[in-house]
């Protein structure tokens, strides 16, 4: 059912794109830039909880196979962005959105879509490691065994791509059968981002991923974040500057619920257009 | 002790110390401690009980006491254990307690067989599925039959599930031989009543999965049923286990449900359809008869209510040594 789901969102997707590539693509630039179709987009998107507004018309178009920092103070509404992406705020009380979200340009509010196979597509790592309390094994192999991939030469061989991918496997190669809680809290964020790249999404979503880490494991993290960008979509909440300007191609700046100011990261960190943003990129406020 | 803790009014010339840090006597101290005290006596009653129970049962059964040759003076504990026969107030007397111990347990099991499930399924149906304002239906609902007493349980038994539903479905239907009163009858209504128990501390311990754990479960696409039954279930599985332990104390410990509708025929049997006598029923039957003191037929009733204790004794320790571990997950 769900792998169906997945196969008319694909089909779904690739129409567009060739509908796209028809009318020529928006992002056709010059000659021998990287031409970059828009893999994430909201239109104008407002979201509330119950009767309070968290986001006022959010519009952003992010580029695939990018990192995009959002950066802002605290309540400002960015983890709220981030979890309309992949509709986890579905699960949340009282929680609607106006606007239109587009995945690969399809309205992922539709109602042909299914949230579970979104949710598949648009992976998602928290703030805090939420490891499950199975074996380091298990955790990895949570999602394919989801879409009923049950042979165990099957599991093995994505367990051990994505906790590569991760750079986790030289740690734990040798002791997957252990519990996943006695991993050191940079080692389970590490697991978690491998749990999410083995349901192969396309987009990566980051709630301040390494908050909660030590300056070592944060770099790793950054580190593996640089090295995922050849394949996946990154979008990352954070409350740290430096990171955001390590780690990001772009940045959007948020501010009690508006999107203030986006741009490439280079610049929106050198010339801020907002006055604003300088302002909290120069630590004067947040 | 407390003079020394009065501050005198000092007199004398040197001047008042500028911080006084000395423990001054008061009124509301002397309340605060008398208070505390009151409190404790309160709560180290319970131990005091305890205790007081303990050592009733084991001057009867254990510890020679007052001359009297006490319970396992008279018989080994290897007859008391492996014997077969129980008939303390026949003049053929022989103490063997495993027919109680297995109608005890028979009626447990079946009760474990149909409360665990619906416990369980009803916890994970009031926390992850159930609306709030379904579930503040079902909640009080759940809480009036934890608190309706066995007395009704053991009638419910006695005169509707026995003659309505399992002697049509046994007897006419499949042609057994049914007793009036029965383990199964008594095991399946067992069942109903301690599901709110085990419903409601399974909940207590699926409601402590944090959030961030089903909310990893859902963005990896998971389902309801799959965060529900792969994720949330899992991570609370020692305090449904514990709750379960709980749960079966307590079955073991029923005394006024099986007394009414399992009978009273001390046979080691595990045919469910026979009538049984668990250890609870014997001793509320042996004690309201007219068993003179002393005798060794009142003695064995102590030794049962021994080897009850030590069993529920047991199982409660257990259960809490689970719980224990269960909170170090997340703390």
């Amino acid at each position: 059912m769900a792998k169906a789901f997945t196969n008319l969102m694909n089909d779904r997707a690739a129409a567009e794109r060739e509908k796209a590539g028809a009318s020529g693509s928006p992002d056709a630039g010059g000659e021998g830039q990287i031409v970059r179709r828009m893999k994430v987009e909201t239109r104008k998107l407002n979201f509330f909880y119950g009767p309070s507004q968290a986001l006022f018309d959010i519009s952003v178009q992010i580029p695939e196979k990018s990192v995009t920092a959002l950066i802002g103070p605290s309540g400002c509404g960015k983890s709220t962005f981030l979890r309309t992406l992949n509709r986890m705020n579905d699960i949340v009380e009282g929680a609607r959105h106006t606007g239109e979200i587009l995945l690969e340009g399809i309205n992922i509010d539709g109602p042909e879509i299914d949230v579970v196979a979104l949710r598949k597509r648009v992976g998602m790592v928290f703030q805090k490691s939420t490891p499950f309390p199975k074996s380091i094994f298990e955790n990895v192999a949570f999602g394919p065994r989801l879409t009923g991939v049950s042979d165990r030469r099957e599991l093995e061989e994505i367990v051990s791509t994505c906790l590569k991918r991760a750079a986790l496997w030289e740690e734990v190669k040798n002791r997957l059968t252990d519990s996943a809680m006695a991993l050191s809290g940079g080692q389970q964020q590490r697991l978690c981002i491998a749990r999410a790249l083995a349901t192969n999404p396309d987009v990566l979503l980051m709630d301040e991923p390494a908050s909660a880490l030590d300056p070592a494991s944060t770099s790793r993290i950054e580190d593996l974040i640089f090295e995922l960008k050849e394949n996946y979509t990154i979008i990352i909440v954070t409350h740290n500057m430096q990171q955001a300007a390590r780690v990001s191609d772009m940045t959007a700046f948020f501010y009690q619920g508006h999107l203030v100011e986006m741009g490439q990261t280079q610049q929106l960190f050198t010339k801020p257009r907002e006055k604003h943003t300088e302002d909290y990129i120069t630590g004067r406020f947040g | 002790m407390v003079e020394s803790l009065v501050n005198s009014p000092d007199t004398s010339e040197t001047p008042p110390p500028v911080l006084k840090l000395h423990r001054q006597f008061s009124l509301a101290r002397l309340r605060e401690s008398i208070v505390e005290w009151g409190m404790f006596l309160c709560s180290s009653l319970s131990i005091l009980v305890t205790a007081a129970i303990l050592f009733v049962l084991l001057i009867e059964t254990v510890i020679p006491f007052g001359g009297v040759k006490p319970f396992f003076g008279h018989v080994s504990l290897w007859e008391f254990f492996t014997e077969t026969r129980w008939t303390p107030t026949f003049s053929d007397k022989h103490f063997g307690v495993l027919p109680l111990v297995c109608g005890t347990m028979l009626v447990a099991l079946i009760g474990a067989l149909v409360g665990l499930p619906l416990g369980i399924l009803s916890a994970i149906y009031l926390s992850e599925y159930a609306r709030p304002k379904t579930r503040s239906i079902i909640k009080p609902i759940l809480e009036i039959l934890s608190g309706m007493p066995t007395v009704v349980y053991g009638y419910f038994a006695l005169i509707f599930v026995t003659p309505y539903i399992v002697q049509p479905l046994f007897h006419s239907f499949l042609g057994w031989e049914v007793d009036s009163t029965n383990a199964l009858s008594a095991g399946i209504v067992m069942g109903i009543m301690i599901m709110p128990m085990v419903c409601s501390l399974s909940e207590d311990a699926i409601r402590a999965v944090p959030r961030s754990l089903r909310e990893a479960g859902y963005a990896l696409g998971s389902t309801k049923y799959d965060v529900s039954l792969k994720v949330v279930v899992p991570a609370a599985l020692s305090g449904i286990v514990a709750a379960f332990l709980l749960a079966m104390a307590r079955a073991i410990g029923e005394t006024m449900l099986v007394a009414i509708a399992a009978g009273n025929n001390p046979k080691l049997t595990i045919n469910p359809l026979k009538s049984i006598q668990t250890m609870t029923t014997f001793i509320v039957n042996t004690s309201k008869g007219d068993t003179p003191s002393g005798t060794i037929e009142y003695q064995s009733l102590y030794a049962v209510a021994l080897c009850l204790f030590v069993i529920t004794f047991t199982m409660n320790v257990i259960s809490h040594a689970v719980m224990r571990r269960f909170r170090e997950v997340y703390h």
